[in-house]
């Protein structure tokens, strides 16, 4: 498991580093200009000069490089010196964005807490849901539980976030006041009362996008558990004269788990993407809507730098996916 | 002939187990399927009464449906003087030591992320209270009486072969001292050379420790080497039941000549002049049987009254039952064109 982790990990670093040389090349045929949003006043030549200050003027190979050396050597070297107190020296220059003027690792540093509680207690609440929901369902097939749970998730899985959020902000803030529309980033949590607003400001995004999560998850749990519950050792099991509870919990739902939880797995890296709509509708400045801002701006190294960490957790979590899977399933070895 | 004096272990009367057949736009009930319709039989302490048939005559559904694996439409099975046939399962729960089964497929029938030691002792943890200590004795006990050695018992089934995942799932099945077994198709799943290996272990701990088989096969000459008694069924229904020798030398109901006639002789000179009985047609659907006789559509002697009247299930001679009109209890020979002319009039 150790050797085929390892080499997994080695054979993930040529493709990343694809993944790097595509996503520059996509986002520089892009027809995209860091200067267009800027004031009409300005006129062309300086504005031409504040694209050469930016570095367009050079070759695309000597604009990846310089990327490339400044992600993989001067950011790893600027962590470790943050985190260590060192002081490696030298004159390192960070990947920057082009709007802010600002370290971009600074950014999503600063805008990974909004999305990982939003985003990702949105996703532990989908999965809470989720799976008792399709267990139940595929216990119960065709009850009107499962008649109502299918409903339920197939309304979550084919209505837009940027419905469902409209809709509850309608409903819950516009009409009956209960919860704040804009989720506001500066609110501290420091005492019971802070908190209980922190809770009431999270309430209507994560709803909307546990919902959606847990309509896709509840699919996965309740397929899985019916291709189960017909196999011949639940059937054992029973003829063993196990309660119901067992043959159903230990049984069928052990069983059960091991395709849902790569789906989970694989799920994961969606969370550190944000959720962009749903963050643009609840005005929670996360890495999601720092994405779509910057490719507004045309901020090309911020939009590099983001897509490529996405690539890596989507890798990082492929592989996780498949280990997960041979460490619950013994009928998988990987050597 | 050999009627135990004592009740029988398994007592079967009138088991019925259909399976609703939904369909249409609102999934109305629009039919069943009668997988087992009506089926009566007894199995006798430490004897061991086949059930052959074809594929789909119910043969595994009746397995199951006696074992109350599934909850039978209709009839009443009485195992070990406890009438079963309509308790619940929770109670029935309590119950399950005493009957136990071994099942068809070894593959799939094994719990994959069960190790053995977990397969055979969830059952002694669930019924019994031993201490961890004496439950390994018992698993190592149950693997040595199977035959696997018991270094096996950490792994997992997918890591045996077919013959040894079948002596795990008898393991599993003697686990907690049954009394009675229903072997559903145990060999089928098995290589040939396999199959008397498992055949003469399922004899080697009948004598052991006084098991009652019910074995269900379709290979006749399996059945004829291993029961006491053999029931023959059709479309649902026992057509035939008898002991062994009884059956295999004068079987009475045209279904069952027509079955026997069908397995091969080894001698070619023999198989050369043996005749056939070659039945033409389809079995009919469970869903759909014929009226009167299930078996009139195919039967070689079918005449009117068989596709109006379904025949009685009825002793012809001592210990020997059948289903079929031109079968007289005077005449324990196949009863020909005569008998059914005497019927007819």
């Amino acid at each position: 498991m150790l050797t085929y982790t390892i080499r997994r990990l080695l054979l993930a670093i040529p493709t990343l580093i694809a993944i790097s040389l595509i996503i520059f090349l996509l986002l520089d045929l892009a027809p995209s200009d860091p200067t267009a949003n800027l004031p009409l006043t300005i006129p062309p030549d300086v504005r031409e000069k504040i694209r050469q200050s930016l570095g367009l003027g050079d070759p695309i190979y000597i604009r990846y490089l310089l990327w490339c050396k400044q992600f993989f050597v001067n950011e790893p070297l600027n962590m470790l010196e943050q985190w260590f107190g060192w002081d490696i020296g030298g004159d390192r220059l960070r990947v920057l964005s082009w709007q802010t003027r600002s370290p971009v690792v600074d950014l999503i540093v600063q805008r990974m807490p909004q999305t990982l509680w939003v985003v990702g207690m949105s996703y532990v609440v989908g999965v809470l849901i989720a799976l008792p929901i399709g267990i139940i369902s595929a216990y119960r097939q065709y009850s009107w539980f499962d008649q109502v749970g299918t409903f339920v998730s197939m309304v979550g899985f084919s209505v837009p976030t940027f419905f469902t959020g409209v809709l509850v902000i309608v409903i819950f803030s516009v009409w009956l006041g209960w919860f704040p529309s804009i989720y506001d980033t500066t609110h501290q949590v420091t005492d019971w009362q802070s908190f209980l607003f922190q809770i009431k400001q999270m309430i209507m995004p994560v709803a909307v996008l546990a919902l959606f999560n847990a309509a896709q998850i509840s699919r996965f749990m309740r397929a899985s558990m019916l291709d189960n519950l017909n196999q011949d050792y639940v059937r054992t099991a029973r003829a063993k004269g196990m309660r119901e509870r067992t043959v159903v919990l230990v049984h069928v739902l052990r069983n059960s788990l091991i395709p849902v939880v790569t789906v989970i797995a694989l799920g994961v890296p969606q969370i550190f993407g944000g959720a962009i709509i749903t963050e643009q509708v609840f005005k929670v400045n996360g890495l999601g809507q720092l994405l779509i801002i910057s490719i507004q701006g045309g901020d090309l190294p911020t939009v590099q730098t983001l897509t490529f960490i996405f690539a890596v957790l989507i890798i990082l979590f492929n592989l996780v996916a498949d280990v997960l899977y041979g460490v619950l399933d013994p009928r998988i070895r990987y050597d | 002939m050999n009627e135990a004096p004592s009740a029988p272990l398994v007592r079967v009367r009138g088991l019925k187990m259909h399976f609703p057949v939904h369909a249409g736009l609102l999934r109305r009930h629009v039919g069943d399927i009668k997988a087992v319709d009506d089926i009566s039989l007894d199995v006798n302490e430490s004897e061991t009464l086949g059930l052959v048939g074809e594929s789909g005559c119910g043969k595994s559904t009746a397995g199951r449906a006696v074992l109350r694996l599934y909850d039978i439409t209709d009839g009443s099975i009485t195992i070990d003087g406890t009438d079963i046939s309509n308790i619940d399962q929770d109670k029935l729960r309590h119950l399950r030591p005493k009957m136990q089964m071994i099942f068809q497929d070894p593959q799939a029938s094994l719990n994959p992320r069960m190790t053995v030691a977990g397969i055979v002792g969830e059952p002694l943890v669930e019924h019994m209270s031993l201490s961890k200590n004496e439950r390994l004795d018992r698993i190592y006990e149950l693997m040595d009486a199977v035959g696997l050695a018991r270094s096996f018992a950490n792994r997992y089934p997918h890591e045996f072969s077919g013959g040894q995942r079948q002596r795990i799932g008898i393991a599993r099945a003697l686990a907690l001292h049954p009394k009675f077994i229903v072997c559903d198709e145990p060999i089928a799943a098995l290589d040939v050379s396999i199959q008397a290996q498992v055949v003469n272990l399922l004899e080697d701990l009948q004598e052991r420790f006084g098991l009652t088989y019910l074995f269900i096969s379709h290979d006749l000459s399996m059945v004829r080497h291993i029961a006491d008694r053999v029931a023959v069924m059709y479309l649902g229904k026992i057509v035939e039941l008898a002991p062994r020798d009884e059956l295999y030398a004068t079987p009475l109901h045209p279904y069952t000549q027509a079955l026997l006639s069908a397995v091969p002789e080894p001698d070619p000179v023999r198989e050369s002049q043996r005749k056939h009985i070659i039945l033409t047609g389809d079995v009919p659907s469970p869903a759909n049987a014929p009226v009167g006789c299930n078996f009139c559509t195919r039967c070689p002697k079918a005449e009117d009254i068989c596709r109006q009247i379904d025949p009685e299930f009825r002793e012809v001679a001592p210990g020997h039952f059948t289903a079929c009109h031109f079968v007289t209890d005077t005449t324990r020979k196949t009863a020909g064109s005569t008998a059914g002319n005497e019927a007819n009039t």
